[in-house]
């Protein structure tokens, strides 16, 4: 025990870089997914047929293609199509693509459950369709939206973990490199392992918040 | 000003308009009364374009009524329309909801709006209830900040669609009193109903519907006190001595 406690003393600051890029590629990546599901989501609800089709299909593509292929993908194969693109780039775009999928079909499901009651009043006062999505549809789903959205965010803080095959220095690779050449393999995983652990509680607690809101209504 | 010719609508093998013709003159309340399922709201939702027909014409002050064109706009902030469910927004307040179709669809002041909102809600005796959210609200005074909402939009007929049949019955009388006190005020009317006293009372002129035609139509007191047609007579007997 006594050992670990040095090991970690000595081993935080290193670790502390690999938190501070995993954070990075989390929140790139989140915001990225955010704004892709959402236009995912829109052309899936637009009623136009083509648009519906594009996306439902876009978003089995994604959904099919392991994370870690379609980050090799990007980060391997693009510079022979001529698009060279940094680690980080790669991964918080590959992250962000990946998980896109997921938030799309989430989107969807709260836009969805909005009653058509609530379309069909605001038609009546003469609103378009992005009106109605703006200022009736979208207010009411994100409360919906916002639990299963706290689970992705989680996801994607362990999933972000996904970057170190791409070199990417995050919190896992540092790790890995720290037990490679000091072979304290114990000490090492298990502060990655509490480290993790750490940055997830408080979203864990943010998504029992959006729970009991939700269930408010 | 809402004109009806030879209007047919199916849902898919089932012919639920099968040719209406009808039209209501400015100014005029018409009730619609007939059974469940008779088609009754669907000429209410056709009018404003909330469902597509499939042959004849409806048309508004002369525009044809076509829920894929850009006109659709135009008809809709000319005809409001009062639902069965109420349908507020429940995410806004009484006054959110009543100054909505001002504020982001005629593009109004918003000193303007909220000011003809507050004056709205005082006409339909909800002034203190400004502030509230449609579920701290009862159903009659939900649908009467709906009928606000309607009025809102400044328009020249209003559509109502089995407005008190959600209602719990002591609160019926409230919603009717508000119609009734627009009827007065001019305001054209064309009320989907099973009130039959309102119907005597207020309305200028009633359609019985039954199997998406009309098998009868005149002038209030005469259609409800006297009907011809032996449908009408029985739909009447049951609605009105259900024992």
């Amino acid at each position: 025990m006594k050992g670990f406690w040095r090991d970690a003393v000595e081993f935080f600051p290193i670790l502390m870089n690999g938190v501070a890029l995993t954070i990075v590629v989390t929140v790139g990546s989140l915001l990225l997914s955010t704004v892709l599901g959402l236009v995912w989501a829109m052309m899936r609800v637009s009623g136009i047929k083509a648009l519906s089709m594009l996306s439902a299909s876009l978003i089995n593509v994604i959904r099919g293609i392991p994370i870690i292929v379609l980050l090799f993908y990007l980060y391997f194969v693009m510079p022979d199509l001529g698009v060279t693109l940094s680690a980080l780039q790669a991964a918080i775009l590959g992250l962000g693509i990946a998980y896109s999928a997921y938030q799309a079909e989430n989107f969807r499901a709260g836009i969805e459950a909005i009653d058509k009651g609530q379309i069909e009043a605001a038609q009546s006062i003469g609103m378009g369709w992005w009106l109605t999505m703006r200022r009736v549809v979208l207010p009411q789903a994100v409360r919906i939206v916002l639990p299963p959205y706290g689970n992705v965010m989680i996801m994607m803080l362990k999933d972000s973990s996904q970057a170190s095959t791409i070199t990417v220095a995050e919190l896992a690779l540092q790790g890995k490199l720290i037990a490679s050449s000091t072979f304290k393999n114990t000490s090492v995983f298990t502060l990655v392992a509490l480290m993790y652990l750490t940055m997830s509680i408080p979203l864990i607690l943010l998504v029992r918040h959006f729970e009991k809101r939700a269930g408010k209504r | 000003m809402i004109e009806l010719n030879d209007v047919h609508k199916s849902f898919g093998k089932v012919e639920v308009l099968k040719g209406i013709n009808a039209s209501v003159q400015k100014g005029e309340v018409v009730c619609i009364i007939g059974p469940s399922g008779s088609g009754k709201s669907t000429i209410l939702r056709c009018i404003n374009g909330l469902e597509s027909y499939d042959r004849g014409e409806i048309s508004v002050e002369g525009l044809k009524v076509d829920r894929d064109a850009p006109s659709i706009v135009n008809i809709r902030t000319q005809v409001s329309m009062v639902f069965q469910r109420f349908n507020l927004f429940p995410h806004r307040t009484a006054l959110e909801n009543v100054v909505e179709g001002p504020l982001y669809v005629k593009k109004e002041s918003r000193a303007a709006a909220l000011e003809r909102g507050r004056t709205l809600l005082a006409q339909v005796g909800l002034a203190e209830k400004a502030d509230a959210h449609p579920p701290q609200l009862s159903g009659g005074q939900q649908q009467r900040v709906a009928i606000a909402r309607a009025l809102a939009m400044q328009p020249k007929a209003i559509l109502f669609d089995e407005p008190t049949s959600a209602l719990d019955p002591e609160l019926v009388g409230d919603v009717l009193g508000v119609m009734r006190k627009l009827a007065d005020d001019g305001m054209t009317m064309v009320v989907v109903t099973h009130e039959m006293g309102f119907a005597r009372d207020v309305a200028d002129r009633v359609l019985f519907i039954d199997g998406g035609v009309i098998v009868e139509q005149g002038l209030a007191k005469a259609l409800l006190n006297q009907p011809q047609h032996p449908r009408t007579q029985d739909f009447l007997r049951r609605v009105l001595h259900p024992l």
